[in-house]
């Protein structure tokens, strides 16, 4: 970001304008860009694609309406929401009630500070990036105890209280499966961390020994969790909550949590690419070599299509599994997840003093695990496609 | 003032800015153009359409206390565990030994928390 | 230096809205904002390590805790505040700023503080004065964490 920036001021632009603020106005024009132009319309139109994708799964047709394929509902639900009315409870705490959902925002919304789309594209590289991303996580949870507290709604106040207990739980193994990549990288930095691996999947971290293979699917698991997603979405589980701790809000506030939500979705994806899928690395091609602009577009689809992959697969997990008792929940994660993640972070440290420089041929052989893994689940997914109703899978256009 | 633009954390400031701005913005035209006309019932805290009952701020199961305490302990023994990994290469053996025996004492802490129980959820 | 102003205005006037409020929810989450603009505070003094850690444990980890606690005892049924434990309070405040008197007294403040060296903040330094000159403060740390696991087990389980 500053290096464009100086380079754009080499170049003779802003000529006369004062150094620090062609920053300052550098830095408002990129985050309301990152703003208005990604992030809102990504937490819409996934909003839009899950509801699509689920009821795909389920055999139903979803929101096809609005715009073609029903892709602008997100903007018809925004209008939608603009224009209800902003209730506030008589007995809710209001200064608390109104703050909660800009502390879930702005925590949800941080997160994207440390991102790197591309080499050059990231709005900040903190050399204690990944701290600060888990940092950001556990401010929301207190956003959303201030949202279940002030409500003064039974539904809300249980809802708050479960979510928090579930999200600081699952912070444990989400922070220590972090913990097995900084093992390896060395740095905290997110593009430290990506300039470690490289384009082919077996220099991938996920790849790098067993462990971190483990550590991805603890990963993953957890943020979802943490996410309150199915089937861990016991604090806004409607048949017994409500909605949770949102069950009090209306208009703009309900639709700030909702985004962030949704928003949230691309967060753990985009982790999960950053630590363990390559981020933005792209094979060296010549022809790239001496033009930035299509090379840094190269890098910014790769990162993006990597993480939205794991928006899918959040989705795809949504339709098909049951959400889990309570007490499931939390000694899964108290009795499995957390000593897994030990185990994967003390596994790790001892690979890295026998093997510093990373073990070439067990890369290349967890590598093939995966990929025979990948190969069975595709096959059995497969089956089920062509034994269930091929004529609506086939046809995925009504 | 150039200091805090050099800042490497000045991004965040300005987004926290930012987004506070959006947020406020989108509030006042939800409460421009939004209905206004509120009345006593829905006033009234959400309980699924029955007349609500009490307060809502009941006390709760000590397990939720439990959980908090738990996570906070361990939480801050990652955060011990975060230097050490990013010097586990220099600090080689010395270190492995260093860390062993502290995640050794924390085995301990947990496994005894998980005989007495504290990691059910009854 | 205006930053700091600001800053210490912004911290000051929290932690008095913790002692002030009437509401125990609010002052937590005034307690909240003040380690907040404490973390801004570790910022600008280039230790970002520190001030991250700062919001993660304490507006993270330990103002959660805070926060379960009141909401477990409801604080709306709490009795009013006893007078005796008023005066006792104040009494031991009183006590503490007559013993941290005179080291207050005795500090020179710097008037240029000396720069900081390159990598200062960063977490491999932090990581190697931790386990270099502080390994066994370090490590009694990891038993003081064991006793607040068995603290807290004793506490709220009960012997069955």
């Amino acid at each position: 970001m500053r290096q464009f920036v100086d380079q754009l001021i080499q170049n003779g632009y802003f000529a006369g304008a004062p150094k620090e603020l062609v920053y300052a106005g550098a830095m408002i024009v990129a985050a309301l860009v990152v703003l208005s132009v990604f992030v809102a319309p990504l937490a819409g139109v996934t909003s839009w694609l899950e509801r699509r994708v689920w009821a795909r799964m389920q055999s139903r047709v979803g929101p096809n309406r609005v715009g073609p394929q029903g892709i602008l509902q997100w903007l018809a639900d925004g209008i939608k929401n603009l224009l209800k009315e902003d209730i506030i409870p008589a007995s809710a705490d209001k200064f608390l009630f109104s703050l909660a959902p800009y502390v879930v925002f702005v925590g949800f919304l941080s997160a994207f500070v440390v991102i790197p789309f591309g080499r050059e594209l990231i709005v900040a590289d903190l050399n204690i990036g990944i701290l600060y991303l888990l940092a950001v996580t556990s401010v929301v949870v207190v956003g959303i105890l201030m949202a279940g507290w002030s409500s003064n709604n039974k539904w809300s106040l249980l809802g708050g209280m479960r979510s928090a207990a579930q999200i600081v739980s699952y912070e444990i193994p989400a922070g220590l499966a972090v913990l097995t990549i900084v093992f390896v990288a060395g740095t905290l930095s997110t593009q430290g961390i990506i300039k470690g691996q490289g384009w082919a999947p077996w220099d991938w971290f996920l790849f790098y020994n067993p462990f971190t293979f483990v550590a991805f699917f603890l990963y993953f698991t957890a943020a979802l969790a943490e996410g309150n997603r199915t089937p861990f979405d016991i604090p806004e589980a409607e048949s017994e909550l409500v909605a949770g701790y949102v069950t009090e809000y209306s208009g703009m506030r309900f639709l700030f949590f909702f985004f962030a939500e949704w928003g949230n979705l691309y967060v753990i994806g985009a982790v999960a690419t950053i630590l363990f899928l390559g981020g933005w690395h792209i094979p060296a091609i010549p022809a790239l070599a001496d033009q930035p602009i299509l090379k840094g577009g190269l890098q910014f689809a790769v990162f993006f299509v990597k993480a939205y992959f794991w928006v899918f697969v959040a989705m795809w997990v949504r339709a098909t599994l049951p959400r889990v008792r309570v007490d499931q929940l939390m000694s899964l994660c108290w009795k499995y997840m957390v000593p897994l993640s030990f185990v994967c972070v003390v596994g790790t440290a001892a690979w890295m003093l026998i093997w510093p420089q990373g073990n070439r041929p067990v890369s290349m052989a967890m590598f093939l695990l995966g990929v025979v893994i990948l190969a069975m689940f595709s096959k059995r997914v497969g089956y089920q496609i062509r034994h269930a109703r091929p004529v609506l899978y086939l046809r995925p256009y009504i | 003032m150039d200091d805090l633009v050099a800042h490497p954390f000045f991004p965040i400031l300005v987004l926290f800015c930012l987004a506070g701005i959006v947020v406020l913005a989108l509030l006042l035209v939800a409460q421009k153009v939004g209905p206004k006309k509120m009345d006593p019932v829905k006033a009234e805290p959400f309980e699924s359409g029955n007349p609500p009952r009490g307060d809502a701020r009941i006390r709760f199961p000590v397990k939720f206390y439990l959980v908090a305490m738990l996570f906070l302990i361990f939480d801050l023994e990652a955060v011990f565990l975060y230097p050490w990994a990013i010097l586990l290469r220099r600090l080689g053996t010395y270190g492995l030994v260093e860390m062993g025996i502290f995640l050794l004492i924390a085995a301990v802490g947990f496994l005894y928390a998980w005989k007495r129980g504290a990691l059910d959820w009854e | 230096m205006t930053l700091f102003i600001i800053l210490a205005v912004l911290t000051v006037v929290s932690s008095l809205l913790v002692i002030f409020q009437r509401n125990v929810v609010h002052s937590a989450v005034a307690l909240v904002a003040a380690l907040f603009f404490i973390a801004v505070l570790f910022l600008t003094l280039d230790a970002p390590m520190i001030g991250i850690l700062q919001v993660l444990v304490y507006a993270g980890a330990i103002m959660v805790l805070f926060l379960f606690v009141i909401m477990l005892l409801n604080p709306a049924a709490l009795e009013p505040r006893q007078i005796p434990w008023w005066t006792l309070g104040s009494a031991a405040a009183l006590l503490l700023v007559f013993l941290l008197m005179p080291a207050l007294l005795n500090t020179v403040a710097p008037r240029q503080a000396a720069p900081a060296g390159p990598g200062f903040g960063s977490p491999e330094l932090l990581g190697q004065t931790l386990f270099g000159s502080f390994v066994l403060p370090f490590e009694i740390a990891s038993v003081l964490l064991l006793v607040a696991i068995i603290g807290a087990v004793v506490l709220a389980k009960k012997e069955s």
